[in-house]
């Protein structure tokens, strides 16, 4: 597996991914896939629907072990420890970030969504939880538009607001790792353009997991791409690498030059 | 638009004329048995309504006297507070005993316990009410004289355990329903916000459920004030404003069940029975109408 390629391969991964197999039933939706994730990288997930993306995002976080009748095989490391050996899932789930491909508005108001994980997080101080919104609204440009009717409720936003909405609540737990769920599905191109922008800020902070059906967003906002066909990581590698006229797997060239898929 | 639906109405094959006319037959009639339901017990009771009773005395005394000799009294207030207090006990236990279960049921029990639940769940709504009322008579009766020291367990407490019993199984099913109707999508959102699974069920599921488990609610006192032979047979069925729940009391419907069939008809007797039983159907109407409204409310969210 070529996992080597830009500078920030030298840095401790922030996730190893090792001969991660998982099964819905008797269905294998991921066949024993390899890699790492460094710090402060955006790695862009591509591949077709059903290709097991959303399944590998929902190993990272453990949110897979609320469906029943999965099996989860190999390992997941997250800073160096195994996720699976860690006792405060709640607290694992708090430092990552996941934006799903809808966007989910909790029928609760603009604030109390954004507050939602610190308060479960078990921040009670008003001025604090108030600074939170406050930041994490103005990082997913979502600030201006709805600072002055917080309290109404978030559902009643529109589809891109409440994209908008959802990564401001994904952020409000000051996560390691933010993970990107096919997130430009409801949102029209020029709040994907908005969102992509706050993105490339974020990349600073935190590392971003982005798993997109648009591989023009990878190839936009990637530093590196991994290429997911069946449950198969075919091919992991610099964006450029992945986007040129020659990258190592020859599916790799035809899915993202739009042959199929 | 308009025109092209007028014309395949009008293009219909026979069988299907037939049957719409049928179905609407049956949709209508419905709304007529109300309606005439509504109206013959008004005619019953409306002569004495309007001319005789003294509507003062009826809602505000205690005096139920209507086969004395020389004094004949219709006051129907302890009939109503023994209604009302019955009820309202019957939903301090049912209510919490009814969302609980719901909310075990729809969130925390395995598919296969939930079945099981729902199956044991619908038998208990399906046991008939003079059942409930021959248990409350021997078992609950023997329960209270032993727990509670009094010399007898016929009281509005005994009453109400078995109206909760009733109204359970309706505040389960709908409030679990109403559980079940918040999209999934919540809850994945806030487990990937690190809530724990109670966390889920009252920072969201509870706030995005409420009008459902407020119409389960207002349906399983519905369904308390209408019963009739559990509470006649399980709270004494006594005149009596209730001192507590150890108390005996009688009800708005144990009162027409008990006295309708030896009074003469067409009496004052008769017809104040038909007042009652005019009081409990604008009752129970109030409370269907608001609990429909409610769960309007939600449809429209």
């Amino acid at each position: 597996m070529n996992t080597n390629g830009d500078n920030s391969s030298q840095i401790t991964p922030v996730i190893q991914v090792s001969d991660l197999k998982v099964r819905y039933g008797d269905k294998s939706a991921l066949n024993g896939i390899s890699f790492d994730v460094h710090k402060n990288e955006i790695l862009g997930i591509i591949g077709p629907a059903q290709s097991g993306k959303t399944t590998l995002l929902k190993v990272i976080n453990r949110t897979l072990e609320l469906t029943s009748g999965t099996t989860v095989e190999g390992s997941v490391k997250l800073d160096g420890v195994d996720i699976s050996t860690i006792n405060d899932v709640y607290g694992l789930r708090r430092r990552i970030g996941m934006v799903l491909p809808l966007p989910v508005g909790l029928p609760l108001s603009i604030y109390d969504n954004v507050a939602f994980a610190p308060r479960t997080g078990g921040i009670r101080a008003k001025s604090e939880l108030d600074e939170i919104v406050e930041r994490c609204l103005q990082q997913a440009a979502l600030w201006d538009e709805v600072k002055d009717r917080l309290d109404t409720l978030g559902t009643k936003l529109s589809g891109g607001q409440q994209q908008r909405l959802t990564i401001a609540r994904a952020l409000s737990h000051q996560p390691e790792i933010l993970c990107l769920d096919e997130f430009s599905i409801a949102v029209d191109p020029v709040t994907t353009m908005r969102i992509e922008d706050v993105l490339d800020t974020l990349r600073s902070e935190m590392t971003i997991l982005l798993v997109t059906n648009l591989v023009q967003q990878a190839k936009r906002l990637a530093n590196r791409t991994a290429f997911i066909l069946n449950g198969d990581l075919i091919e992991i590698d610099t964006t450029e690498v992945i986007f040129s006229d020659n990258p190592t797997n020859q599916a790799t060239y035809d899915y993202v030059n739009g042959n199929f898929g | 638009m308009n025109i092209l639906r007028k014309k395949s109405t009008a293009n219909l094959p026979f069988s299907e004329t037939v049957i719409e006319l049928f179905i609407r037959l049956c949709g209508i009639s419905s709304i007529i048995f109300v309606f005439g339901i509504f109206f013959f017990v008004f005619r019953e009771g409306a002569d004495f309504l309007f001319n005789g009773l003294d509507l003062k005395e009826f809602l505000t005394s205690v005096e139920w006297q209507p086969t004395s000799l020389n004094n004949k009294r219709y006051g129907a207030l302890a009939l109503i507070v023994g209604t009302f207090s019955v009820t309202a006990l019957a939903m301090c236990i049912a209510v919490p005993f009814g969302l609980g279960a719901a909310i075990f049921v729809s969130e925390f029990c395995s598919p296969k316990l939930r079945e099981t639940f729902k199956i044991i769940i619908e038998l208990l709504a399906a046991i008939p009410s003079v059942v409930w009322g021959f248990i409350g008579l021997t078992l609950m009766n023997q329960l209270i004289i032993a727990v509670f020291n009094v010399p007898i367990g016929l009281t509005m407490l005994n009453g109400s355990i078995m109206l909760a019993l009733m109204s359970v199984p309706i505040i389960v099913s709908i409030a679990e329903d109403a559980l079940k109707a918040v999209p999934d999508s919540y809850r994945e959102a806030a487990e990937a916000l690190g809530a724990t699974r109670w966390q889920v069920v009252y920072r969201v599921l509870l706030p995005a459920a409420k009008n459902g488990l407020l119409a389960a609610v207002l349906l399983g006192a519905a369904r308390s004030i209408g019963e009739t032979m559990a509470v006649l047979m399980a709270t004494g069925h006594s005149v009596n404003i209730p001192s507590g729940p150890l108390s005996w009391i009688r009800t708005l419907t144990a009162t027409i069940a008990a006295e309708l069939g030896e009074v003469a008809r067409g009496g004052e007797h008769y017809q104040v029975l038909f007042i009652i039983g005019i009081l409990l159907f604008t009752i129970t109407f109030v409370v269907n109408l608001i609990a429909d409204l409610v769960i309007k409310g939600i449809r429209q969210e």
